[in-house]
This record gives C-alpha cells, sequence and structure tokens, in this order.
C-alpha cells in the first residue's frame, strides 16, 4: 500500500501526469454538475423532446462564441412576445370582435441576416378566425407587406418559405431581402431599429389571439450549437460526460480486476484450472469482440449496461490475463509465499493478502491505461448506432452529425469536432497519467 | 491499447551461427512444421469454439428462431393470399391449411428440432461457409447468397488491411530501431510524446483526416475506392483506387504507429544493454551489423507477438474505419446489414470474422515459428 502512496507522489513530479490529473479532474467535476443539475430523467426528456421544447432553436448552427473569431458578426436568435416591453398594442373595439395593433421593434446588429423569420400564433374562435397582417418595416422607413390571412387555432408562418414574398423582394431569399439594403447591388445587411406590426381583426367577443411570438432564428446559439433537430447540443454534450467516464472506469477496472483474480486463481493452483483459463484466453482472442458486440446491440439489447457487461466479459480473457500470469509466475516463488505457505496460510489467503497486493503496483498502470479504448468503444458502438436509445453520448453526436446530418458535406464542422475533442480530453487525460504510472510502477522501465 | 512489455520469463537467445549442414536443415523443418501444425490445430479448435459461441449469442433467447418463425408466417400468408383456390376456402379451413403450410415451412427449416441440434446443424454450414441466403442484401452479381455477398465484398477489405498493416509494421520497426540508437534526443522524446493518441481508434483519426484532407483542402476524395465513372485504363484505374486508399491507410497508421514505435523502441534498448551486444561493440562491428544480427534478431519473436495483439484489435476497429470512408469492404457490408437488420448477414460476417482473426493468428504464429530460435534450434 505504502509503494502505491509513493507512487502517487512521484505522480506529481511529472508535469504530463499532473496536466493529465488536472483533465480527469476537471471532467470528474463537470460530471457531477451535470448530474446534479440536470437529472438524468431532465436529460432524456430534453434530449428526445421535439418542436414542442426545441421550436425556438435554429437548425444546425455553430457556438454563440465562435463570433468572437468572426470578422462578419452572426446573429443570435431574437425572440419577441406580447409580453415584452417593447412591444405596443392599440386596441381598437369593433361591435363584434376587436382590432389590435401589435408593433414589435428590436435592434438588429448582425452583418448577416438571420436563418429564418416565424411567425407563431394561438387564437381562440368559435367559427369565424381572425384574420392577421403583418408588416414589416425597416430602419429606412420601407414597408414590406409579409402576410394577410385568416389563421387557425395553432398557425404558424415562415418567411422562407413565402415564394410570394421572395418574388416581391427581387428574387432574393426572404429572410436575406428583409433584412437587404436595397440601394446596393451587393446583399448588404442594413443595421438598426426595425419594426414588425401585427394588425388583427376578430370576429367574435370572445375570440382573442393569446400568442403572437416573432423568432428571429440566428445563425449561433450558446455554448454548444445546436443540431439537426434544433436540440441544444449543451445537453448531449456535457451527459457525455458521466456516460463516458462511468463507462471506462468500470469497464476497465472490472476488467482488470478479474483478470488479475483469474490471473492468481490459475498460477497457485496450477494443473487444470491454469490450464482451463489458458485455452479460455486463446479462444477469446479469437472472439471478434467488437462483431460480438455488434450482434448482442443489434438481436438484445442497446442498453448501455447490457453493453458494459458484455463489454467487461469478453475483455476479462485478453492479452492482459498473460502478462499478469508472467508476473504472478515470479512472485509465487518468492520466500515470502514459500513461509507463508509453511505456517499453513490458506489458499485464498496466500491469494488475496500476499499474491495479488505485491503485484498491484505493476497493475496500476495497465488498470488507467485501459480506461481511453473503453471510452472510445462505446463512442465506436454509438457511432454504430449501438449507443445506448434513450441517454445522449458523444458517440451517438458524432453518428447523427455524420450520419444523417451529413455534418462533413455541409460544412457543420463544430458538431463533430465538439464530441471529438471531448473524447481526445478523455483519452488524453487518462493516457497520460498512464503512462507517467507505467514509469513509476515499472522498474524496469524507469531506467530507459 | 496497451503498453507491452517484453516478457522476461524466458531470456533471448543468443543469435547462432547458421549451420549449413543439410541434416541440421531438415531438423529444422521439422520442428517447424510440427510447431505450426500444432499451432493449427489449436487455434482450428479455438475458431470452432468461437463460431458456436457466435452461434449461441445470435441466438439468445431464442431470438433469432422467432424472426425465422415471424418470417415463414408472413411469406406463407403472401403465398396463399395471391392463391385463388385458398380465397375460396372457409374460414376454418383457410386457417388450418395456413397452419398445416407454417408446420411443413419450420420442418423444411429444422425449426422443429430442440436447439442443441439445431446450433450444431449451424455450425457444420459455417464450417463449410454455408450462410444460407441473406433477408433483403444482394451480392454485386443480384444474388441472395450470403456467402457471395461476403466475398464480394472481401477483396477490398484484405487491399486496405494489406496495405495498412505492412507499412505499420516495417514502418514502426524502422522508426523504432532510429529512436532506440538516438535515445534520449528530440524525435525520441516528441514520439513518446506522442504515444497516448494511440488510445483513439483509426475511425476516430479518420473523421479529422476527412475534415482536413478532404472537406477543407479538397485534397483527396471523401470516401469510396474508385471515382465513379472509374478510369478506363488500368494504370489510371491502379492509380485512382492508390487515390482512395492514402486516407483510410493512414488513419489506421495514425492510430497505431506511436505506442508500436513506443513498445518495440523500449524492447530495443532492453536488449541492447545486453551482454552480447556490448562484447559485440568491443569487436569493433558496424552499427548496422550490431542491430540487424543483435538487436533486431532476437527482439523479432517479442515484436511479432505484440504486433498480432495489434492486428487483432485492427480488425475490429476496422468496421467502422470503413463505414466512414465508404470503403466498400466487410466492416461496410456489415453497418450495412446492421441497418437493414440482416440477421443473416450479421451472423456470417461476425463468423468470417473470426476466421479472418485466425488465419492472421496463424500467419504471424508462421512468421513467429520461423524467426524464434527457440522453436527453430529447439530448447
Amino acid at each position: 500500500m505504502q509503494g502505491i502512496i509513493k507512487g502517487f507522489q512521484q505522480l506529481l513530479k511529472y508535469p504530463s501526469a499532473v496536466i493529465g490529473l488536472a483533465l480527469i479532474l476537471i471532467l470528474f467535476v463537470v460530471s457531477i454538475l451535470t448530474v446534479v443539475f440536470i437529472p438524468r430523467d431532465e436529460a432524456i426528456r430534453l434530449w428526445r423532446g421535439g418542436e414542442a421544447i426545441w421550436g425556438q432553436n435554429p437548425k444546425t448552427v455553430p457556438p454563440a462564441w465562435t463570433n468572437l473569431f468572426r470578422s462578419k458578426k452572426l446573429p443570435e436568435t431574437i425572440v419577441l412576445t406580447l409580453n415584452d416591453e417593447a412591444t405596443q398594442t392599440e386596441i381598437n373595439e369593433r361591435s363584434e370582435g376587436e382590432n389590435r395593433i401589435i408593433v414589435y421593434s428590436f435592434n438588429y446588429t448582425a452583418d448577416e441576416a438571420p436563418q429564418d423569420v416565424v411567425f407563431s400564433f394561438t387564437s381562440r374562435y368559435a367559427t369565424r378566425n381572425p384574420f392577421v397582417s403583418i408588416f414589416w418595416i425597416t430602419p429606412d422607413g420601407r414597408e414590406i407587406r409579409l402576410m394577410e390571412q385568416g389563421i387557425n387555432y395553432n398557425f404558424s408562418y415562415r418567411a422562407t418559405q413565402d415564394t410570394k414574398l421572395s418574388r416581391r423582394l427581387g428574387g432574393l431569399s426572404p429572410e436575406i431581402g428583409l433584412f437587404d439594403n436595397p440601394e446596393t447591388e451587393a446583399v448588404d445587411i442594413l443595421k438598426g431599429q426595425y419594426q414588425i406590426v401585427v394588425d388583427y381583426i376578430t370576429f367574435e367577443n370572445d375570440s382573442s389571439i393569446s400568442k403572437a411570438d416573432v423568432i428571429l432564428h440566428g445563425k449561433v446559439y450558446g455554448l454548444f450549437g445546436t443540431d439537426h433537430q434544433r436540440r441544444d447540443l449543451t445537453i448531449g454534450i456535457l451527459w457525455g460526460v458521466p456516460i463516458a467516464l462511468a463507462f471506462g472506469l468500470v469497464a476497465s477496472f472490472g476488467t482488470s480486476i478479474a483478470a488479475i483474480i483469474f490471473a492468481a486463481l490459475g498460477v497457485w493452483y496450477g494443473g487444470w484450472v491454469d490450464e482451463l483459463i489458458q485455452r479460455i484466453t486463446e479462444i477469446n482472442l479469437n472472439l471478434p469482440v467488437l462483431s460480438i458486440l455488434i450482434m448482442i446491440g443489434t438481436f438484445y439489447s442497446k442498453s448501455i449496461t447490457t453493453i458494459l457487461g458484455a463489454t467487461v466479459l469478453l475483455s476479462i480473457f485478453s492479452g492482459a490475463i498473460k502478462s499478469y500470469r508472467a508476473i504472478f509466475m515470479q512472485v509465487k516463488e518468492s520466500p515470502y509465499i514459500e513461509a507463508a505457505r509453511s505456517y499453513g496460510a490458506s489458499s485464498s489467503r496466500i491469494i488475496f493478502s500476499y499474491l495479488i497486493p505485491r503485484v498491484t503496483p505493476l497493475l496500476i498502470p495497465g488498470l488507467v491505461l485501459g480506461v481511453p479504448s473503453f471510452v472510445f468503444l462505446e463512442a465506436t458502438l454509438a457511432s454504430l448506432n449501438l449507443g445506448d436509445p434513450v441517454l445522449p453520448t458523444w458517440g451517438k453526436i458524432i453518428y447523427e452529425a455524420w450520419g444523417t446530418g451529413g455534418a462533413v458535406y455541409n460544412g457543420f464542422y463544430y458538431w463533430i469536432l465538439e464530441p471529438a475533442i471531448l473524447l481526445i480530453i478523455t483519452g488524453l487525460g487518462f493516457a497520460l497519467v498512464g503512462f507517467a504510472m507505467d514509469r513509476i510502477f515499472n522498474p524496469r522501465l524507469r531506467d530507459i | 491499447m496497451s503498453v507491452t512489455t517484453p516478457d522476461l520469463e524466458a531470456p533471448p537467445s543468443v543469435p547462432q551461427e547458421q549451420t549449413t549442414s543439410p541434416k541440421r536443415k531438415t531438423s529444422t523443418f521439422a520442428r517447424v512444421a510440427k510447431y505450426t501444425l500444432l499451432k493449427m490445430v489449436s487455434i482450428f479448435l479455438s475458431v470452432i469454439i468461437a463460431v458456436y459461441l457466435t452461434i449461441l449469442i445470435a441466438n439468445m433467447g431464442g431470438y433469432v428462431d422467432q424472426i425465422v418463425r415471424g418470417q415463414i408466417r408472413e411469406f406463407i400468408g403472401q403465398q396463399l393470399r395471391a392463391d385463388q383456390n385458398y380465397q375460396q376456402m372457409d374460414p376454418a379451413a383457410k386457417n388450418e391449411f395456413f397452419l398445416a403450410q407454417v408446420e411443413r415451412a419450420e420442418k423444411r427449416y429444422g425449426l422443429d428440432k430442440p436447439f442443441a441440434v439445431r446450433s450444431l446443424t449451424f455450425l457444420w454450414n459455417a464450417i463449410r461457409m454455408d450462410f444460407g441466403t441473406a433477408q433483403l442484401m444482394a451480392s454485386d452479381t443480384g444474388s441472395r447468397q450470403v456467402k457471395l455477398i461476403i466475398l464480394d465484398r472481401l477483396g477490398p477489405t484484405l487491399l486496405l488491411v494489406g496495405a495498412s498493416n505492412l507499412l505499420l509494421f516495417f514502418g514502426s520497426i524502422a522508426l523504432a530501431l532510429m529512436l532506440s540508437r538516438s535515445y534520449g534526443n528530440f524525435w525520441d522524446k516528441l514520439i513518446i510524446g506522442f504515444s497516448p493518441t494511440s488510445s483513439a481508434p483509426s475511425w476516430f483519426y479518420g473523421l479529422f483526416l476527412i475534415l482536413l484532407f478532404a472537406a477543407v483542402l479538397r485534397w483527396l476524395p471523401f470516401g469510396g475506392m474508385i471515382d465513379s465513372p472509374p478510369p478506363r485504363d488500368q494504370l489510371g484505374y491502379i492509380l485512382n483506387v492508390g487515390k482512395h486508399l492514402i486516407l483510410p491507410t493512414l488513419a489506421i497508421i495514425l492510430s497505431n504507429l506511436f505506442i508500436s514505435i513506443y513498445n518495440w523502441r523500449t524492447f530495443f534498448l532492453i536488449y541492447s544493454s545486453e551482454d552480447y551486444v556490448e562484447m559485440a561493440k568491443a569487436k569493433g562491428l558496424s552499427d548496422r551489423d550490431i542491430q540487424y544480427r543483435y538487436i533486431l534478431r532476437p527482439t523479432l519473436p517479442t515484436i511479432i507477438t505484440s504486433f498480432a495483439l495489434l492486428v487483432i484489435g485492427l480488425w475490429t476497429g476496422l468496421i467502422l474505419t470503413e463505414g466512414v470512408f465508404q470503403w466498400p469492404g466487410l466492416g461496410r457490408t456489415f453497418i450495412t446489414a446492421i441497418g437493414l437488420y440482416d440477421t443473416p448477414v450479421i451472423v456470417a460476417l461476425t463468423i468470417i470474422y473470426a476466421y479472418l482473426l485466425a488465419i492472421t493468428v496463424f500467419v504471424l504464429d508462421f512468421v513467429y515459428a520461423l524467426v524464434d530460435p527457440r522453436v527453430k534450434i529447439g530448447s
């Protein structure tokens, strides 16, 4: 035990190990905070939520902080509602129903047009639906008519889909045309105070419009951007941390500890036990592990616990057990084992109290070095669409970005790079610590 | 990824002078042959067990049987609905006829026998490479036979594995030897510093390589094996395949290079402090001679063992690498089969991967027997 503590103290002398430890510590803190502040059920609900939750977000846009590195600033999402302070309402009573004129105003400062301009209404009526007209007033005083029509209970209007408007704006795509300065030849975004006038008439006394939101979908969003389903990637990226750590640690520790115990049992009892363990190892080396995991994932269950269990089972009898065996063979002949045997210590006592603790320092590096490969294994499976069905993981984000999202072809690089870089950080953290430990605990390597 | 430390249990044999007497040669041959044969039998046995395990897992809880049963029912139902005579029967007779048909079909598929018996039939079929017919997928020639689908795709996979493994093996040995000579200098430290990067699998490097060289720089193709339409002349064809081969090969090499160099450099360093190397140095042999005959020779068996473990890991990692690069090999077929839920193809591919692994292990064992003096000379 003292050897281990000493080893850890030595670890702090390696700058690479200190960096690695710091990375691991940060990941741990992030995962604890994530699990506390976004509980599992909440994360699942949000991640699987559709338009109702994410409707106000833009589609596949990079994180907001990327604006710091851009010369042309991209717009952030602007949401205007009836309750905003800047929104003014004028009511004209009619004999039946009413006429309301709502004026929204906002200051536009970005260098590019938004992704889309969306109006979303919720109305109440019995038989005759309200009639809505929308006008767009630019900073230079032009007035553009957007739509004039009767609306049903839940109605939304997307400027990008209005081909007539596009024609009236001189063939420009509407969301650009609305912000373009017509004086210049090229597309030139007009900055300043814009106004939107929503003028509606209801035809019944009980009829009203309870929600009239204007959403200008931005071209950047939040800390991590959004995906093709408008979801905030923050949830997926953050929840990927505890999952990756848990999978990597449990798989690596479970595998190593089981392998150590089996190796010790084989060496201590020898004979057919040893023979059996060696044969199982040889067979296991011939098993295509990933293919079998894929089979289990497709035929049986994609749940992360099943995959984790199968991974551990398939990895116990791997190449590592051979090197553990070689170490135990040497230790078995040591005088102190001989002494223990001569005073009549039981086999289990010798194995668990004398054999295994003696070699533990030698095995710790392998334990830590095993973590990244299991983290990547989970990502590999998820990238084959065999990730956990409900929880968001980094691998699943990569799968969606690469496959359905077409991130490479459409240039949504942030979408792949974010989970990929986090995978690298996780792998690197454990690898740096593991390699330093290998040098400390493996005396043969220390001399080199 | 793991750091393999050399197995010091058996000290390396000193390279011995080659004997030229013919008698000695035959005995060496006999030893190598005996060793190889023994290995072959043991690998063959473990392959059979591996294949049987695959069948067991594939049939976990009779799940695959259920799929087959469902398909039989659906198929017969469709067939009968198109049958005029069947249409005119009354409902009770209809049902009875349907069930009789289903039972006959199930018997034909062998579903009435207990699983223990059927699993042996499966095993025998798998050993003969008879994997039945695919549910949805088809080979290039339009055949539904799983065997043909797999044979179609075997070539590209072998090309990719062969190219990347050979480059990786010789590249790492050369670099490791160079580094062990200039131990402790800048390059040595740099490569050692890079060794943790090998914990990422090759597909992961593939993502970055595609992003950089295909999407941003547009120097190399995004994926695939050949342009469409392919070049007419043979040279153009080969060059075009070569161009498509660069990125996936690079991805595989990148994900394994640094860790192999790190491991092998360590072996070289350990062996180069042996007494006989000092002796050789004292005799005034050239650096080249010392490296090849006194350091590389005794290290080769250990290196081949470590390389075997590397290749085993590489085979499985290849599935997604092929997927990422759209390389038309077994891995991509596997991904397609998962997407289509084509059970026979999934099971067959798992078994094929077991075979390929076994062949790789066997070939490397054979090479091991050729270079290991303990096998060659007998000890």
